[in-house]
């Protein structure tokens, strides 16, 4: 038997205050500073993923590119033995943990209401590459110049965020049928 | 001085990774807890309805800028010891914008895509997969564009230097500034909420 009560702690659970979900967020990225001497990221674990894949692929190919090769190191040690790798690890399973809490794990596609499934999972990946390509010119993403940068109060995180909110208030409309 | 930890070998590279693990755990659970792994409400800060992006991003740059702040001047922090990221200011406002039209089409930024994976969205997963083969491409034409990347090279800079401000009244300024856009960002929402009412 199931009252409504019962029913209801299967319901997802409302989201933190935004206010305290950022201190939450500023504390991480405090200790961030203070253990490690170094910000947040997750663009850059992508890089070493990506950089390792090709690697095993093609070796020649890979050492002779000097994009990848940044994320190759020396050749003395694996690739993917990186912070930022192991980092976003740790997002993967503190976003599933808050989730959990939450009764927010379910699986499903978030969009608005005027666009199918198939075109939102298409708009998804292109969103993807498109912000991929982004975050390698900027030297990061919203974690790592955004957030890190922002706090450390460096030029060129300052210069990317304002940059971040222009292109997708400018692109806003042209997209509005995906969200709204 | 004592931190940054690993800069003064408190410990290893192998418990670094440790540290990630735990660093990315707290990250992760803050993202999902403000709703991040939702790609509907991460878009609607586009769309002024509700501006919860503004909202933690600005809190938790103030919150993590003053504490570095004050840290430093305590002497427990060495912020020279702080990793910052060099500016290259063209190639990031170009990045910047790319980035930000991606944001609004994909839904996401590469850190919440990996929330709302873990946490089952399927448009999450699609978007992961989108920065891979962003990442790839972005590698494979990099000898087209390296010119670019490299261009307008400024070295380390930051906000107090380009404007000759003390470092303390830098982060009061940026301080005063997020409290003005929490302001309008909740008049904002009030005023959208009421336009929906009409």
């Amino acid at each position: 038997m199931t009252s409504p009560q019962q029913a209801d702690g299967f319901a997802p659970k409302p989201y933190w205050n935004p206010y305290l979900s950022g201190i939450g967020l500023g504390l991480v990225l405090l200790a961030a500073f203070v253990i490690m001497g170094r910000g947040l990221g997750a663009s850059g674990a992508f890089s070493s993923v990506v950089a390792y894949g090709v690697q095993k692929v093609a070796p020649e190919h890979a050492n002779a590119n000097a994009f990848y090769a940044e994320y190759l190191g020396d050749g003395t040690a694996n690739p993917l033995k990186d912070w930022l790798v192991f980092e976003v690890i740790g997002v993967f399973l503190g976003g599933f943990i808050s989730g959990k809490i939450g009764n927010r794990v379910k699986g499903k596609i978030e969009k608005g209401p005027r666009i199918s499934s198939r075109s939102r999972l298409i708009y998804a990946f292109l969103g993807g590459g498109l912000m991929a390509i982004g975050a390698k010119l900027a030297r990061g993403c919203t974690s790592g110049q955004a957030l890190t940068g922002g706090a450390l109060l460096n030029l060129g995180s300052w210069a990317f965020m304002i940059s971040v909110f222009i292109g997708g208030y400018a692109f806003a409309y042209i997209m509005r049928r995906q969200w709204t | 001085m004592s931190a940054p930890f690993y800069k003064y070998g408190l410990f290893n590279d192998e418990v670094s990774l440790i540290v990630a693990v735990f660093i990315g755990l707290g990250f992760g659970f803050f993202l999902e807890r403000a709703g991040f792994g939702n790609g509907r409400k991460l878009a609607a800060q586009f769309y002024f309805t509700d501006m919860t992006v503004l909202k933690v991003m600005f809190t938790a740059i103030v919150t993590a800028m003053v504490g570095v702040y004050y840290l430093s001047i305590f002497g427990f922090l060495d912020l020279s010891l702080v990793y910052v990221t060099p500016t290259n200011l063209v190639p990031q406002i170009t990045g910047g914008l790319i980035l930000g039209i991606g944001f609004v089409i994909g839904g996401y930024c590469p850190g919440t895509a990996c929330v709302s994976a873990s946490t089952g969205r399927y448009d999450g997963w699609a978007y992961v997969a989108g920065l891979f083969a962003g990442i790839l491409f972005f590698g494979e034409v990099f000898h087209l564009f390296e010119k670019f990347y490299t261009s307008t090279a400024m070295g380390k800079v930051t906000l107090p230097q380009l404007f000759h401000l003390p470092y303390g009244l830098m982060v009061f300024l940026v301080c005063i500034m997020a409290l003005g856009a929490f302001a309008a960002a909740e008049w904002g929402e009030k005023k959208m909420a009421a336009k929906k009412e009409d």
